[in-house]
């Protein structure tokens, strides 16, 4: 199966999903019970931040209204509590667990310490986000909707890790033509921006929501110029335009726009494997294996319900970002595509971060 | 002048918002709250916030911010308690206070340390409000003026106090604090992901050890084992001298030390990225500097806990400044305050570059809510502390087995791991004979506290440097050497000089009487042992990941070199050098009743009781065994304290949602909480 195939079919069936999948209400009944929803991270990240905003709306919408309490497992990277899991099985349907792109990355990358099987999990919701890459003030004067005038000029860029998230900005620039020197080691975008604000790193990437806090000034004050989005899904699988920054050209645009980037082949196919792996589907909330269906149907009705909420659109906006949620069987596609990165594209990228960064996984 | 004309109003509007009877209730019972969270140690403020955060959703943001506020500003002031009485550091806020403030509580000056200890911190916290309050106007780009060169300079500023603390041996000092660093570089390298001193087959070490557990390995561990042996009241004669009121008049007497000090804290405090791990430090360094007579410090001076006691409150109120104006986290509890402000009233208060602009009465009602905490917070606190000051008075026999307990529960936390026990213990048992040989523990903890800044800082800041000096030279000699960081490498060479003259007198363990050469040489040997396997084991890592294998080679070749010449010094100095100092020769530890292995043993034997059965019926096991063979106690005594000891461990648990280390048993059986 071709990339662009297996992407097409993943998202027709995840947006179809979303807008059909209504199981019938289920007999599962949560009163008095504590719902744990074990984050594997620490108390102060994204995850954290997501987790905390959905917790007490699952509450309401639970049968019965449990407590839903939000606890903490954070280690290597999020390995721990994902290989945690993956030897829990199904009590009494009081577990839940969320997992983020920093999870999915290393899965697909055969990390020797992921112990874990995405398959074996039930996916009741999943979340994405965009993200937007821009240019200092100096060097993004030089910028014409493609990267032809950036190839000579040197950037900075601080960076989590060439393994993180960061791979797919990184690579995107890479493919450009564009020379970036990633200064690893930073603890998060927030820091990343900062350091480009001091005028130490001279090109950053933020997701959405970090860029409308943060950046987004930056650039209404004229010290940053956008350069791209990463784009977002249509129903056919195809990179559209980000819906939040209509007037942001995406990465597929500025690539076709620059000479020598390919909008085909296997550079793009890994590129946009782990683009759609790390964000239109970034965040996802589990069952364990073995969840017997009345459960997973009550779970999925119950976040369906949290995103019918009439105010559902404001108040997520304003708290975890504008993100598009899915669930029960979208959720579940989701996943598919989050996690389903075809070999060539995984060899293609684990090659990349031998030769540019040195990173071996072993 | 703009600014300002838009900040009295607002000033104005935040008192107005915060003089309601109640937001004042709110506060009031956030820092209830905290005080008590801030019992345990190593949990503090993100604990407490993570409890309060469902009932954030929707919360009038007034309110949520009281109480949220109220719970924050006071663990700096309730970790004190810890520290003072306990040895134990209850947050890296609290470490240097353990100096002093300890030693004080063995004199039988509880009450005194800690009043003193309150005053400054509420002193601190008002210094750092108002400071704020002006500040915050104009901070933006002052903060942006700190690049990584300027972070690594104050790094290096605070790594310095080593030359203050490094004790009667400075050779001993350094190779300490070089061991701190290459303790604290164990794990996965952040900039290559390179593994050093560990290894995917043991993913506890991948991640490095945490500060809580190194701080209570340091510390509290080798005080409680030997105030244990020697089986006394952590007061010596079970007597209280000085009462609260002393403190208080200490710290008036001290009054332009503890002003300094809290601007320090301010000022550090405001710079992302350093978290305020130096601040304290800083701070105590400055106040032995500024003292005339430092025959006291490390033995009982008051000014060695007022200095850090009011930098550490003005901190929390600096740290606000990266957080409020930027949306960029100075620490942990600040992380979750971001998220949880997000979830207030309507979500219309966001955290960031727009919270000037948009709402500075909100800002501004932080900045002081902070400060009315600690006012509070330290209003309860010394109202306390006389009587909280009589638990130095207990026999310790009977306060041991609890603070075991304690420790315990908060090594766990920190990583949720079994072998968050084996690390505590086994650091402890580094703590133990760095105390007993005399090598200077603080120095040893500011190099572990400091060895993530100082690697990170240094890689990046010549990442960017390298950088800047490919275009031009003069471009790279503007990044590295600004005004600011002109400055500090003057401050750090007059610190580091004044220091060195200073540090014979300074004695951190008090005085230590000298003895054989055997004890002191193997234990040189097994630390040049250490160094040397960790220099091998950097040394493998490939070229390519340069960054993760400089710092260690360095660090590692550099201490390694101060245990060689030590090494020779040992060889050709006469016995009875003081190079040789040993607790274990004469002096309170040698004359104890009880051995240090049998003594330790009661700890092991509750570590792998746990490992078996789980921590609450390992615990169960623990304290009746315990009180009733090596306390004595009779069996209806035994049974009564175990049952509260048991009782509160699982109240402050089950209200903090928080679980035990599980054993073998739990792997087999499923058990209800809190047997799981």
């Amino acid at each position: 199966m071709t990339m662009s195939n297996f992407t097409r079919r993943a998202v027709v069936g995840l947006i179809a999903a979303a807008g059909f999948a209504a199981p019938a209400a289920a007999e599962v009944d949560f009163t008095g019970k504590t719902i744990e929803w074990v984050i594997p991270f620490s108390e102060t990240g994204g995850s954290a931040k997501w987790a905390n905003f959905f917790a007490p709306l699952l509450s309401e919408a639970l049968p019965g209204t449990p407590t839903v309490v939000v606890k903490f497992m954070p280690g290597a990277g999020s390995t721990k509590g994902a290989n945690w899991f993956q030897n829990e099985t199904h009590d009494d349907g009081t577990l839940l667990f969320g997992s983020s792109g920093s999870t999915q990355f290393p899965y697909l990358l055969g990390d020797p310490r992921v112990r874990y099987e995405y398959n074996d999990w039930n996916p009741v919701m999943a979340s994405g986000t965009g993200g937007v890459a821009y240019l200092n003030a100096e060097d993004g004067a030089k910028f014409d909707g493609s990267a032809n005038a950036l190839k000579d000029v040197d950037f900075i860029y601080g960076s989590q890790g060439a393994t993180r998230l960061d791979l797919v900005p990184l690579l995107a620039w890479q493919m450009l033509g564009m020379n970036v020197e990633p200064v690893f080691g930073i603890k998060g975008r927030g820091d990343g921006r900062l350091m480009f604000e001091r005028g130490e790193a001279t090109i950053d990437y933020q997701t959405s929501s970090g860029y409308l806090k943060g950046s987004a000034e930056m650039v209404a004050a004229g010290n940053a110029v956008p350069m791209m989005t990463w784009g977002s899904l249509d129903a056919d699988g195809n990179i559209v335009r980000d819906p939040t920054f209509p007037d942001i050209a995406t990465f597929k645009e500025v690539c076709e726009a620059t000479d020598g980037c390919e909008t085909s082949g296997e550079a793009w196919d890994a590129w946009k494997a782990f683009f759609v792996a790390g964000f239109p589907v970034q965040k996802l909330a589990f069952l364990p294996a073995g969840t017997p269906q009345d459960v997973i149907d009550t779970y999925t009705k119950a976040f369906e319900d949290v995103v019918a909420r009439a105010d559902f659109a404001e108040i997520s906006s304003k708290r975890v970002g504008k993100y598009s949620v899915f669930t029960g069987d979208g959720a579940k596609a989701a996943l598919g595509t989050a996690t389903q990165v075809p070999a060539e594209a995984k060899a293609y990228v684990i090659g990349w971060l031998k030769d540019a960064y040195g990173v071996e996984l072993k | 002048m703009e600014a300002f004309a838009t900040a009295l109003p607002a000033l104005a509007d935040a008192w107005a918002l915060i003089l309601q009877p109640i937001v004042l209730g709110y506060l009031v019972l956030g820092v209830v709250m905290g005080l008590a969270v801030g019992v345990f140690p190593g949990l503090g403020g993100i604990a407490g916030l993570s409890l309060l955060l469902p009932f954030m959703f929707g919360m009038d943001p007034i309110l949520g911010l009281a109480l949220m506020i109220g719970m924050v500003a006071v663990v700096p002031t309730s970790d004190t308690f810890a520290s003072v009485l306990m040895g134990i550091p209850g947050s890296s806020a609290s470490q240097a206070t353990v100096l002093d403030g300890f030693p004080m509580a063995k004199k039988g000056q509880a009450a005194r340390a800690l009043s003193a200890a309150f005053a400054s911190s509420l002193f601190g916290g008002l210094v750092g409000a108002s400071f704020l309050t002006v500040f915050i106007l104009v901070a933006r780009p002052i903060v942006l003026a700190f690049g990584l060169p300027e972070m690594l300079m104050i790094t290096v500023l605070g790594l310095s106090m080593v030359a203050v603390l490094a004790g009667r041996i400075p050779l001993k000092g350094l190779a300490a604090a070089g061991l701190g660093i290459m303790i604290g570089t164990i794990g996965e390298a952040d900039a290559g992901g390179s593994l050093r001193m560990a290894s995917y087959d043991i993913p506890y070490l991948t991640d490095g050890l945490k500060l809580v557990i190194v701080g209570l390995g340091v510390f509290a561990i080798p005080e409680i084992v030997s105030l244990l042996r020697q089986d006394r009241s952590i007061a010596k004669g079970a007597s209280l001298g000085a009462g609260w009121l002393d403190g208080v008049k200490d710290w008036a007497a001290n009054i332009w030390l503890s002003v300094r000090c809290s601007i320090i804290g301010v000022v550090v405090g405001v710079i992302p990225g350093l978290g305020g791990s130096v601040v304290d430090w800083i701070a105590y360094g400055h106040a032995v500097q500024t003292t005339k007579d430092k025959s006291n410090f490390g033995k009982g001076e008051v000014r060695g806990v007022i200095g850090p006691e009011s930098s550490n409150n003005a901190k929390e109120g600096g740290g606000l400044v990266p957080t409020l104006l930027f949306g960029i986290p100075g620490s942990g509890s600040m992380a979750i305050f971001i998220g949880a402000v997000a979830l207030l009233g309507s979500g219309d208060i966001e955290v960031g570059p727009g919270m000037l602009k948009n709402n500075l009465d909100i800002t501004y009602s932080i900045v002081w809510l902070l400060a009315l905490a600690n006012v509070v917070g330290t209003v309860l606190c010394i109202a306390a502390s006389g009587g909280i000051a009589k638990l130095t008075t207990i026999r310790f026999t009977y306060l041991a087995p609890f603070l075991f307990m304690l420790i315990s529960f908060a090594a766990f936390q920190s990583g949720q791991n079994f072998e968050d026990l084996l690390a505590l213990f086994t650091i402890g048992l580094i703590g133990i004979f760095l105390r007993r040989f005399d090598w200077s523990r603080p120095a040893f903890l500011i190099g572990f506290v400091l060895s993530n800044p100082v690697e990170k800082f240094t890689n990046q800041a010549f990442q960017i440097a390298s950088f800047r000096f490919r275009k031009s030279f003069e471009e790279g000699m503007d990044y590295v050497f600004s005004p600011i960081v002109i400055v500090l490498i003057i401050i750090t060479v007059v610190s580091v000089v004044l220091g060195i003259r200073q540090a014979k007198t300074i004695m951190a363990e008090g005085e230590v009487q000298s003895g054989s050469k055997r004890a002191p040489v193997v234990f040189l040997l097994v630390i040049a042992g250490y160094l040397t396997f960790a220099l091998i084991n950097a040394s493998m890592i490939p070229d390519y990941n340069m960054t993760d294998k400089i710092i260690p080679l360095i660090i590692g070749g550099f201490a390694l070199a101060c245990c060689m010449i030590l090494l020779v010094q040992m060889m050709r100095r006469p016995e009875g050098d003081s190079i040789f100092a040993d607790k274990e020769v004469s002096g309170e530890d040698a004359d104890a009743p009880y051995g240090l292995w049998s003594t330790l043993a009661w700890f092991g034997g509750l570590i792998a009781a746990t490992w078996v059965v789980g921590f609450i019926l390992a615990l169960v096991g623990f304290l009746i065994a315990f009180f009733r063979v090596r306390a004595g106690s009779s069996w209806g005594m035994s049974l009564l304290l175990t049952a509260c000891g048991i009782a509160f461990m699982c109240l402050m648990a089950g209200a903090l949602n928080r679980d035990f280390p599980p054993g073998l048993l739990q792997g087999a059986v499923d058990l209800p909480w809190p047997l799981k």
